[in-house]
């Protein structure tokens, strides 16, 4: 359906984004970040609307858009961008056709064709209402449609589920993964969640202050998060060796063990703090352990083990950790 | 219970209410002296004398065609204002809103020096052609657009900024080019501005008097606008200028309930 091709880019907008980007035909590539670090200007260097910077460069199936510059409405891009931008003043099916008209089809083809992408996206029966008598999930389904009826080459969806009710987007996660595995070009998620990374990326790229921060697939970039960032994403504690920076540990929450006394026994580290703060996680609690490192320790406990050892702010514990629940990595992808 | 009047804060005091007592007398004083003043019985004769339905005529006429040409030449130039970048920008928007503030009988003036039989722009145009723009209804429609235009263009301005460029941005990655844009995204969403700007243009050429007669002059029939022939008339025919007024009274009125309703209030706020 649509002509493909992979992605190369290099953005080096000054100040706010220096960033690589290589992605092939059918890739679903998750970017996720803390906010500011850029992953909105990516989407628009890509989509045309911001130059790519001096050293920058965009190409998309070998074919470059910025050497000579190419605009915006001569890419095929499908950019959904946050908060939908839904024209507010035609129905939904005119929004869908809007892209299908700007490029020369007719009236009636147009609407023809944005009616089977509104009944594909599951808002078909929505087609004559205007944007503001549409749900926050209806809306987000709608600018989804608008952007695939165009058969972009680049598909660029910002955030898509933020501001959504749980189980609309929910909903939403599910065919969005279902459009997402079918569409052939490449495709950028811009995610604040973890498990839309994880689940719905068949590569993840974290941006962090403007700059890379890692990259790689789900399952790496889950097991071995590089940054803080990615660290609290997968719910990980990632320590780096006071000995060896150049090594991180990562472990899970849920495998440290909270004790008064130091713990005796073999083969666990362990780490002497005072308690920071107690927070309900799951069905039990999460709680972070301040100690030497810079970033406190989280261990997942039971609320009879919190009753126990009366676990309040302050006071002074042991956190260990069995060696066996560890994993240990260079914290670069070369090292 | 408390009552409306007094407030958790105390009693409005005295040293502000009696003066906004005045000053609610002093602005609606003069409307009452208007209407009592009217000629009520003769109102329908005074209307229909050959002077005043050519006042009137002359008045609707260079009143719609001032919204038709701001319409037309206004509506780019709030657009190039809001949308494109460039040097100087800062400069052109100070520059053509400066007829907003400046005394109506000095745009005349300006108007005569630029226009004028032996203008700027009108000696040449008279040479060429012939033409003569002064003294002629054209003027009179000349006058009113460039006093009325800068209140046009700051309305629509103010509201293609409001509407933001989001919604042009996602219309050119949908292939769509910038005139398409403007056609079917930008004026659909400025149209409450638009709408607001042209009331407003239409009661600045409907009350235009200054530099009306200083560019057009008075005569009736051909550049007589209804001020113009209150002015004239005011000190021979009292009941005739106050029929007049009473009407451009009433038109005012219009005006305001138009800007007061639903359309032009979204577009003040959206």
């Amino acid at each position: 359906m649509s002509a493909g091709g992979g992605l190369d880019a290099r953005v080096e907008v000054p100040g706010r984004l220096a960033a690589d980007l290589r992605a092939d035909a059918g890739d679903v590539v998750a970017v996720v970040g803390p906010n500011g670090a850029g992953k909105t200007t990516l989407l628009r260097v890509l989509a045309g609307l911001l130059d790519p910077g001096p050293g920058g460069h965009v190409s998309l199936g070998g074919r470059s858009w910025t050497d000579p510059p190419v605009l915006p409405r001569d890419r095929r891009v499908g950019y959904v961008v946050q908060g939908q931008a839904l024209f507010p003043h035609l129905s939904a099916r005119e929004n869908v056709a809007f892209g299908l008209r700007a490029r020369g089809l007719g009236r009636a083809a147009a609407r023809e064709r944005a009616d089977v992408e509104l009944e594909r996206l599951g808002v078909g029966a929505f087609g004559d209402r205007r944007p503001g008598q549409l749900s926050g999930g209806q809306a987000q389904r709608v600018a989804v449609a608008r952007a695939l009826a165009t058969d972009p080459d680049l598909l660029l969806l910002d955030e898509p589920f933020a501001g959504l009710d749980v189980g609309v987007a929910a909903s939403l996660r599910v065919e969005l993964a279902r459009h997402l595995a079918s569409y052939d070009g490449v495709a950028l998620l811009v995610t604040h969640d973890a498990v839309d990374a994880l689940t719905l990326g068949t590569r993840v790229l974290v941006l962090e202050d403007g700059r890379v921060a890692q990259t790689g697939t789900p399952a790496d970039v889950a097991a071995h998060p590089r940054t803080d960032h990615v660290a609290r994403l997968v719910g990980l504690n990632v320590l780096r060796a006071p000995d060896d920076p150049g090594r991180l540990t990562a472990f899970r929450p849920s495998a440290v063990t909270l004790s008064v006394a130091e713990p005796t026994g073999s083969a666990r580290l362990r780490w002497s703090g005072s308690v920071e703060q107690l927070t309900p996680y799951g069905d039990g609690v999460r709680v972070a352990v301040r100690t030497t490192h810079e970033r406190p320790v989280l261990a997942d406990v039971t609320a009879a083990a919190v009753a126990e050892l009366a676990l309040h702010p302050g006071l002074r514990v042991w956190a260990s950790v069995k060696e066996t629940a560890v994993t240990r990595y260079p914290a670069t992808a070369d090292g | 219970m408390t009552g409306r009047t007094t407030s958790t804060l105390g009693r409005p005091p005295a040293v502000l209410v009696v003066p906004a007592a005045l000053a609610s007398v002093f602005l609606v004083l003069p409307l009452v002296a208007l209407v009592l003043a009217t000629p009520w019985s003769t109102f329908l004769d005074n209307l229909t004398s050959p002077e005043v339905l050519d006042a009137l005529r002359i008045t609707a006429l260079t009143s719609g065609l001032t919204v038709v040409t701001c319409l037309v030449l206004g509506t780019p130039l709030a657009w190039v204002l809001a949308r494109v970048d460039f040097r100087g920008r800062g400069l052109l928007r100070a520059l053509v809103t400066v007829p907003l503030v400046l005394p109506p009988v000095v745009a005349g003036v300006a108007l005569v020096s630029a226009l004028g039989r032996s203008g700027l722009v009108g000696e040449p145009l008279r040479d060429a052609t012939g033409i003569t723009l002064p003294f002629t209804m054209t003027a009179v429609v000349i006058a009113h657009t460039f006093v009325a235009m800068p209140f046009y263009v700051i309305s629509v301005e103010g509201a293609l900024r409001t509407a933001g460029e989001q919604y042009d941005e996602v219309a050119s990655c949908l292939g769509a080019t910038r005139w398409t844009t403007f056609r079917r995204v930008t004026l659909p969403l400025a149209l409450p501005g638009v709408v607001a700007g042209s009331v407003l243009a239409w009661a600045r050429s409907l009350g235009e008097f200054g530099a009306t007669v200083t560019f057009a002059g008075n005569y009736p029939g051909a550049t007589q606008t209804m001020p113009s022939r209150i002015y004239t008339v005011l000190v021979n025919d009292p009941e005739g200028a106050r029929t007049l007024s009473m009407i451009l009274l009433l038109s005012s009125v219009l005006v305001l309930a138009a800007l007061r309703n639903r359309w032009l209030t979204t577009g003040a706020s959206a």
